[in-house]
C-alpha cells in the first residue's frame, strides 16, 4: 500500500526551490506520436498491417514483414518479469527522484517493454499498463496495481506522472459562471486545498455567490483577464502559491460572419478568450514554471476549457468558434513552451453548454458538471486533451477521420 | 551450413594498450593517434605504409572512418568502420583477416579508441540510440546499470545463481589486474568488499560496474610474410562466430547469439573449452560474463553455481579470466572495451603480457558482446586465438 500525501509544511522563503529539470526528452517522430494518443488517454502500439503483430519500441517498419505500422488500442495487461530500483543516474531530473523502480514487462499485446512501476507493484505481479505522459510531455509506460490499491494515487512515482489536484492550490479563473463554480466544487472534492474563484468585477453580484463563497477551501479573488493589471495584479499575490490553473472564462453570444453578427461581441469574445489567455499565461507560466518540482504541492498543470468547435467552426456560432479556434491555438504554442519547465498544458473541450447563452441548441448540451468531472479527471491521470460530454467526443471522433467534412457538417 | 573456410594466409600481431586515464581532456582523433604511434615504434611503419585501417569508436563524432583517416594522414585501400561497441574486437579481426586473407589489402591497423571527457558519458546515453532514446533512458535514467539490472535480477532468478557467486569473478578480476600497471583499479577487491558495495541499480551494485574512462587498443592483422619480415610474433585465428540480434523472442536476455553458433566456432578450430588456456570474454557486468561461460560451452547454465565454485580464475587458476583485470578492473574505454579482450588474449598467447603472464598459454577464447540498442546486447561474437610464431 501506498503511504497517504502528508500536506506539506509552510515553504520556507529562503529555502532554495529545486530546479524543475524534465526528463530526457530526445524523441523519434513515431515516439511522438505515441505521446498524442497517450495525452488523449489512448492505450496503443504499434501493429503490422499485414501481420496484426504487435510491436515495440516505436518503429517505422513491421519487423515481421517491413510492411508499414498502424498505432492500434491494446490490450493493458502485462507481467513484470523483472524489476530493478535505481539508485544512480547522471540525469539531473531522476537524481531529484531517487529510488526509482522500473522492470521488464511482458505485455499482453505482445513484445517487452521497460516500464515504470507504481511502489505496490513487484516482481511476478500482473499490471494494469498505461502510457502516461512525463513532465516533458514524452510518451512512458507506467505499470498500476491490477487492481485498486490503498492511496494508489499518491504514489510518489506515479504523481510525477500525473497533475492531481489533491493538496494543491488552484486559480480557477471565472467563478461568476455556472461552469467556474462546478469546477472549483469538483476540484475541491478531489483533494485540493484552496479554490481562488477569480471574480471579474466584483462590484456586481452573481447568481449562486453566496452559497460558493462560503465553501470551505473557496477563496475570492478578483480577476478579470480583459485588464492587463488586474492580472498581473493577481499574480504578484498568488503567483508563488498556485499550482494550477484552470480558465473557464467564456464569452459566447450567437453570431454569424455575414449575417447576424455583432463585431462588438467578436470583440469582447478575443478579448475575453484570446488576449485573456494570453494575459493569463504571462502572468502565471513563469511562477508555475519556477516551482514545477516543488515536492508535494509542485506546480502543475494549466488547464484551458475550450470550445470544441474551434477545430472546426460552428453555424450561429461563429465568432465564439473563431475565439476558441485562437485560443487551442495558443495553448498548442504554450504546451510548447511548458514542456520545457515541467508543468503540463490540458484542454478540456466542450460541445454547446447547459447554459443561458445556449438558450437556442437543442440537446444534448454539456451539462457544467461534465466539465468539472472532465477538469478533474484530465489533472489525475495526466492527459493533455480530454473531452467533456457526449457532444464534444462525438465532434472529435468524427474530426479526426476526416476533419474538412466535420468543419463542412457543423457549417452548413 | 557449411564449415568454415580457414584463416590461413593470415595472422593477428602487434597488440597496443594505451594506457586508459578516468577522464581525459583530448579527443578520440588523438587516443586513435596514440595508439597507432604505439603501432609504429612496435614496426618502425608509418602512415603510408598502413594500406588498411579498421576503426571502432563512439566519441569521434561527427567524424567516422572516413574523417579519421584524413586526420591521421591515412591512404587505405582497405577500411571500415564497425560501430559494434564490445563486439568490434571480434568483428575487426574476422573482417581484417579475411581482407588480408583475400589480398585486397597487405597489412591493417585495427583501432577502437575513445576519450572520455566530462559529462561525455551522459551526453553518450542521452543520445545512443532511437530505441534507448525513446524507450529505456527516459525510464529512470539508470543507462546500462538499469539495463543490466534486469537482466541480472532475472538471470539470478532463472538459474539459481547468487552475488556471491559473481563476487568470485569480479574479486579474481581484479586479483588479476593487480599485476597489470595500466589498470585503474588498483586496489585488491575483498569478497566481504564486493558484497557489501552500495547498490547503484539493484541487483547491480557499485563492483559489478565498470569505471568509464579513455584509452585505445590496437592490434595489426596482416600476412605471415609480412609479419616475419616486421620480426613480429605472431598468432594465427583458428575459428571465429558472429550473430546479431539472436534470440529476439527471449522475454529478458538470458543468452546471447553465442548459444546459436558455439558448435561451429569449436568445429572450425578444432578445439574445445577444455583446449583454451584462458578465456577474454567481455564483462561489462558480471552476467555476462557467467551467461558466456555458458554459452560458449564451458558448463550448462543452471551449473553455473558449481562451475563458479569449482574453478579459480585468477591467472595462475585453473580458468585464467580476463588476465588484464578486464574492464571491470582495468577501465572500460568506450570501443576499446570491445578491443582490450582480443589485445589481451593475443598479448597472452605472444607471451608479452602487461602483467603477469598465464603459464605456457597458446590458446585464447576471445568473446565480446556489444550494443545495448534497447533492452538487451545485440552484437556478440567469439575468436579462437592460437599461437603461431613467437620472435
Amino acid at each position: 500500500m501506498t503511504d497517504p500525501l502528508t500536506p506539506p509544511k509552510k515553504k520556507d522563503p529562503l529555502v532554495r526551490t529545486r530546479a524543475g529539470h524534465v526528463p530526457p526528452g530526445l524523441r523519434s517522430r513515431a515516439a511522438k506520436a505515441m505521446a498524442v494518443r497517450a495525452g488523449q488517454g489512448q492505450f496503443v502500439l504499434q501493429t503490422c498491417n499485414t501481420t496484426g503483430q504487435t510491436t515495440y519500441p516505436p518503429r517505422d517498419r513491421s519487423p515481421f514483414t517491413w510492411d508499414e505500422l498502424t498505432w492500434q488500442e491494446q490490450p493493458r495487461g502485462a507481467v513484470i518479469e523483472a524489476v530493478t530500483t535505481i539508485d544512480a543516474t547522471v540525469d539531473p531530473f531522476f537524481r531529484e527522484h531517487l529510488p526509482w523502480r522500473v522492470g521488464s514487462a511482458r505485455l499482453d499485446a505482445g513484445p517487452m517493454a521497460i516500464v515504470h512501476l507504481h511502489g505496490d507493484v513487484k516482481q511476478g505481479d500482473r499490471v494494469r499498463m498505461e502510457i502516461k505522459l512525463d513532465r516533458g510531455g514524452n510518451p512512458a509506460l507506467f505499470a498500476m496495481p491490477e487492481k485498486e490499491t490503498p492511496n494508489m494515487a499518491d504514489d510518489p512515482q506515479l504523481r510525477v506522472f500525473t497533475a492531481d489536484p489533491k493538496l494543491r492550490r488552484v486559480l480557477v479563473t471565472d467563478g461568476r459562471g455556472p461552469v467556474g463554480q462546478a469546477v472549483a466544487q469538483a476540484l475541491l472534492k478531489a483533494g485540493a486545498k484552496t479554490v481562488y474563484l477569480g471574480n471579474a468585477d466584483t462590484l456586481m453580484r452573481y447568481p449562486g455567490q453566496d452559497r460558493i463563497e462560503a465553501i470551505e477551501g473557496i477563496e475570492p479573488v478578483a480577476l478579470n483577464l480583459t485588464d492587463t493589471s488586474s492580472t498581473q495584479e493577481l499574480a504578484a499575490q498568488l503567483g508563488g502559491k498556485v499550482e494550477i490553473v484552470v480558465n473557464t472564462a467564456q464569452f459566447t453570444r450567437q453570431s454569424g460572419v455575414g449575417f447576424g453578427g455583432k463585431l462588438s461581441d467578436l470583440q469582447t469574445g478575443l478579448e475575453t478568450e484570446v488576449s485573456g489567455l494570453m494575459r493569463l499565461a504571462q502572468a502565471f507560466a513563469p511562477a508555475m514554471s519556477g516551482r514545477s518540482d516543488d515536492g508535494v504541492n509542485s506546480a502543475a498543470a494549466f488547464v484551458d476549457v475550450a470550445s470544441i468547435h474551434g477545430l472546426t467552426g460552428k453555424s450561429g456560432f461563429s465568432g465564439a468558434a473563431a475565439a476558441a479556434a485562437a485560443r487551442l491555438s495558443l495553448i498548442s504554442g504554450l504546451r510548447g513552451e511548458m514542456a520545457h519547465t515541467g508543468i503540463r498544458v490540458m484542454s478540456v473541450l466542450t460541445g454547446a453548454i447547459d447554459d443561458e447563452w445556449h438558450q437556442n441548441v437543442p440537446p444534448p448540451k454539456t451539462a457544467p458538471v461534465q466539465i468539472a468531472k472532465a477538469v478533474v479527471e484530465v489533472l489525475q491521470k495526466g492527459q493533455e486533451t480530454i473531452c467533456a460530454g457526449d457532444v464534444a467526443k462525438d465532434i472529435l471522433s468524427r474530426w479526426q477521420a476526416d476533419p474538412l467534412l466535420t468543419i463542412r457538417e457543423e457549417n452548413q | 551450413m557449411a564449415k568454415q573456410k580457414s584463416y590461413d594466409g593470415a595472422v593477428v600481431c602487434a597488440p597496443v594498450t594505451v594506457p586508459y586515464v578516468r577522464f581525459s581532456p583530448e579527443t578520440a582523433h588523438w587516443w586513435t593517434g596514440a595508439a597507432l604511434a604505439e603501432l609504429s615504434r612496435q614496426t618502425g611503419l608509418g602512415p603510408a605504409d598502413f594500406d588498411g585501417f579498421c576503426f571502432a569508436s563512439f566519441s569521434a563524432v561527427p567524424d567516422s572512418v572516413v574523417g579519421m583517416v584524413q586526420h591521421l594522414g591515412l591512404s587505405p585501400r582497405w577500411m571500415d568502420h564497425i560501430p559494434t561497441g564490445g563486439a568490434s574486437g571480434v568483428m575487426a579481426l574476422r573482417r581484417a583477416a579475411r581482407a588480408v586473407q583475400a589480398g585486397d589489402v597487405d597489412i591493417v591497423a585495427c583501432v577502437a579508441a575513445d576519450t572520455n571527457q566530462i559529462d561525455s558519458f551522459r551526453q553518450t546515453l542521452a543520445g545512443f540510440s532511437r530505441f534507448s532514446q525513446d524507450a529505456t533512458y527516459p525510464y529512470g535514467f539508470g543507462g546500462p546499470n538499469a539495463t543490466f539490472a534486469l537482466i541480472t535480477d532475472n538471470f539470478m532468478r532463472q538459474y539459481g545463481i547468487g552475488r556471491e557467486d559473481f563476487a568470485k569473478l569480479c574479486v579474481a578480476q581484479r586479483d588479476n589486474a593487480l599485476s597489470n600497471p595500466t589498470a585503474l583499479m588498483k586496489k585488491p577487491l575483498t569478497h566481504e568488499q564486493y558484497m557489501k558495495a552500495r547498490p547503484i541499480s539493484d541487483p547491480v551494485h557499485l563492483f559489478d560496474c565498470v569505471m568509464p574512462c579513455a584509452g585505445a587498443e590496437a592490434f595489426i592483422v596482416t600476412t605471415p610474410e609480412k609479419a616475419e619480415e616486421l620480426g613480429l610474433s605472431t598468432a594465427r585465428i583458428a575459428g571465429t562466430i558472429e550473430r546479431h540480434n539472436a534470440f529476439a523472442e527471449d522475454a529478458v536476455q538470458t543468452r546471447g547469439g553465442w548459444a546459436r553458433d558455439i558448435d561451429d566456432l569449436w568445429q572450425a578450430a578444432e578445439l574445445g573449452p577444455q583446449d583454451m588456456d584462458m578465456v577474454q570474454v567481455y564483462d561489462d557486468y558480471p552476467v555476462i560474463v557467467a551467461m558466456q561461460l555458458a554459452d560458449l560451452g564451458f558448463c550448462d547454465k543452471d551449473k553455473l553455481p558449481e562451475f563458479i565454485a569449482q574453478n579459480d580464475f585468477t591467472i595462475s587458476g585453473s580458468l585464467p579470466l580476463n588476465t588484464n583485470g578486464g574492464q571491470l578492473s582495468a577501465g572500460q574505454a568506450g570501443a576499446a572495451g570491445g578491443f582490450q579482450n582480443v589485445t589481451e588474449g593475443l598479448r597472452q598467447v605472444l607471451h608479452c603480457p602487461l602483467g603477469d603472464q598465464v603459464p605456457d598459454a597458446r590458446h585464447a577464447l576471445v568473446s565480446g558482446f556489444g550494443l545495448v540498442n534497447y533492452d538487451r546486447g545485440v552484437c556478440t561474437g567469439a575468436a579462437v586465438l592460437t599461437q603461431e610464431v613467437l620472435r
